[in-house]
């Protein structure tokens, strides 16, 4: 379980997280919904430890990861998958080369990595690509081959930043349905932050609202869209 | 100011961690191995070049010049030796890699940066300064003294032929010139800057890449800003090795 509390978090005189409060529970999958510039990329990195909160507390299977020392935070870490907005492919490397990088630590033989390698890839639905560049592939193809590397090293939670940000209706709801067969057959606890509503409400048990540094709602998912809650409501109209 | 003294402080934090990290093992062996390559080997064709121009003008002034006032060209060979392997086959060697490998470490780091690269291969179980600044360091700091050595013996052998062709001295004349009165530790001044020079080279670059912000428009400028940094460092360290070198009696 993931538990944050009181969280802060500034860059310079920009306040972005201002006592943030939420818990996420095993196995199951929250999307974090705000508007741009709200924080929602600045808690997940403050989850995985990319970036030190100012203030507060994050616990993650009840250890408090804002205190512990470097090597226990690796440790830590290693529980972690995340996806990135840009994808953030190595692109130095061929697919093979960047879903097998997480891997590396286990010293496994060239066959168990060419095997996992194509077991991952055939999970976020491809197949023979494993000797291409990142700069050959369509933006979809590269978030596939970014999940299927997020994956390949059995993550225990997975955080997903925008993961449809960028792609065509098509697109979004592959990745969308991707998402939500990864979370049956993987069975991870999942954190999504988005601004789709849709793909929201699609993927996920319960959805936080991001707004002013702070979460100011949490809702089911089926519920959202008949919320009582006015700020949740003025987001979802695109109210200011 | 302010902003020059905390760039110096963020600086030695960051080698204080990487060396804090070369000891905690594994080393990432094959990548140094490619870094060594990527930076050594594959800089030795422009190392030869540059320093065969340089010994062959370094010969010619120093005939030219001794011939007005001795009248004929005398020591050639020491001048350019001496001058070669205390001075310019450490600080040319260097100035060319920092051109051909420092910019090039600073633009790979820096777009790796703004592009989340470094953060996914953290998130991903492995320590960015581990995989990507050790082994350049690593590399860097062995492969520039092995250029310089590689770079003085080119660089004589130019001295040489300008000293046979066009001043007209005797080989033999010239080569005892070279080694009559080259002593081992002016060898190890030469060398021991050498080392010097890619520790403080290489560390400039690798920093600067790794703190890379602002998108494309931030890659260059710290690439630009490594070039700037790294030679005018160079150039003002360069003295202060040297005093220090010549005080422990070393050259």
């Amino acid at each position: 379980m993931i538990k944050i509390v009181n969280l802060y978090k500034s860059f310079g005189n920009k306040v972005v997280l201002q006592g943030v409060d939420l818990e996420v529970y095993d196995g199951e999958t929250i999307t974090i919904i705000g508007g741009s510039g709200q924080g929602k990329t600045v808690l997940l990195k403050c989850i995985i430890g990319l970036l030190k909160p100012d203030k507060g507390k994050i616990f993650v299977d009840g250890v408090d990861i804002t205190t512990v020392d470097k090597k226990m935070l690796r440790n830590i870490q290693k529980k972690f998958g995340y996806l990135f907005q840009s994808s953030a492919l190595f692109d130095s490397m061929t697919v093979f080369e960047n879903i097998s990088f997480g891997l590396r630590h286990l010293r496994l033989t060239k066959e168990e990595l060419q095997r996992r390698v194509k077991l991952y890839l055939s999970y976020v639905g491809l197949k023979d690509i494993e000797h291409l560049y990142p700069s050959e592939l369509s933006g979809g193809m590269k978030k596939r081959v970014s999940l299927a590397r997020t994956i390949a090293y059995n993550p225990q939670y997975i955080l997903y930043d925008e993961p449809t940000t960028g792609l065509d209706p098509q697109m979004t709801e592959i990745i969308t349905d991707l998402i939500i067969s990864l979370q049956k057959k993987l069975n991870v606890t999942s954190i999504v932050v988005t601004h789709d509503i849709k793909s929201a409400i699609k993927v996920s048990q319960r959805i936080a609202l991001l707004a002013e540094g702070k979460i100011v709602a949490i809702e089911p998912a089926e519920n959202l869209l008949y919320s009582t809650n006015t700020i949740v409501q003025k987001f979802i109209k695109g109210e200011t | 100011m302010k902003k020059i003294i905390l760039g110096l402080g963020r600086y030695f934090l960051f080698v204080i961690e990487t060396f804090k990290e070369i000891f905690i093992p594994p080393l990432e062996v094959d990548v140094i191995l490619s870094q060594m390559y990527e930076i050594g080997v594959r800089s030795v064709p422009v190392c030869i070049l540059t320093s065969f121009f340089v010994g062959m003008v370094l010969a010619l002034q120093t005939g030219i010049s001794s011939t007005y006032v001795l009248n004929e060209p005398l020591y050639v060979g020491t001048v350019v030796t001496f001058s070669l392997v205390k001075e310019l086959g450490p600080m040319l060697t260097s100035v060319v890699l920092v051109g051909r490998v420092a910019a090039a470490i600073t633009a790979e780091l820096g777009s790796m940066r703004v592009t989340e690269q470094i953060d996914a291969m953290y998130t991903l179980g492995t320590e960015p300064i581990k995989y990507l600044v050790i082994p350049r360091i690593i590399a860097f700091s062995s492969m520039l003294p092995i250029l310089v050595v590689f770079t003085n013996f080119v660089g004589v052998l130019g001295g040489l032929v300008v000293s046979y062709f066009k001043l007209n001295i005797p080989t033999t004349i010239y080569i005892n010139d070279c080694l009559d009165y080259l002593r081992v530790d002016d060898f190890f001044h030469g060398f021991i800057k050498s080392i010097l020079f890619g520790l403080l080279i290489s560390t400039i670059s690798c920093y600067k890449g790794y703190y890379t912000e602002g998108g494309a428009e931030g890659v260059g400028k710290a690439t630009t800003s490594c070039v700037v940094v790294s030679i005018v460092t160079l150039l003002i360290s360069d003295y202060f090795i040297s005093a220090l070198l010549v005080a422990m009696r070393i050259g």
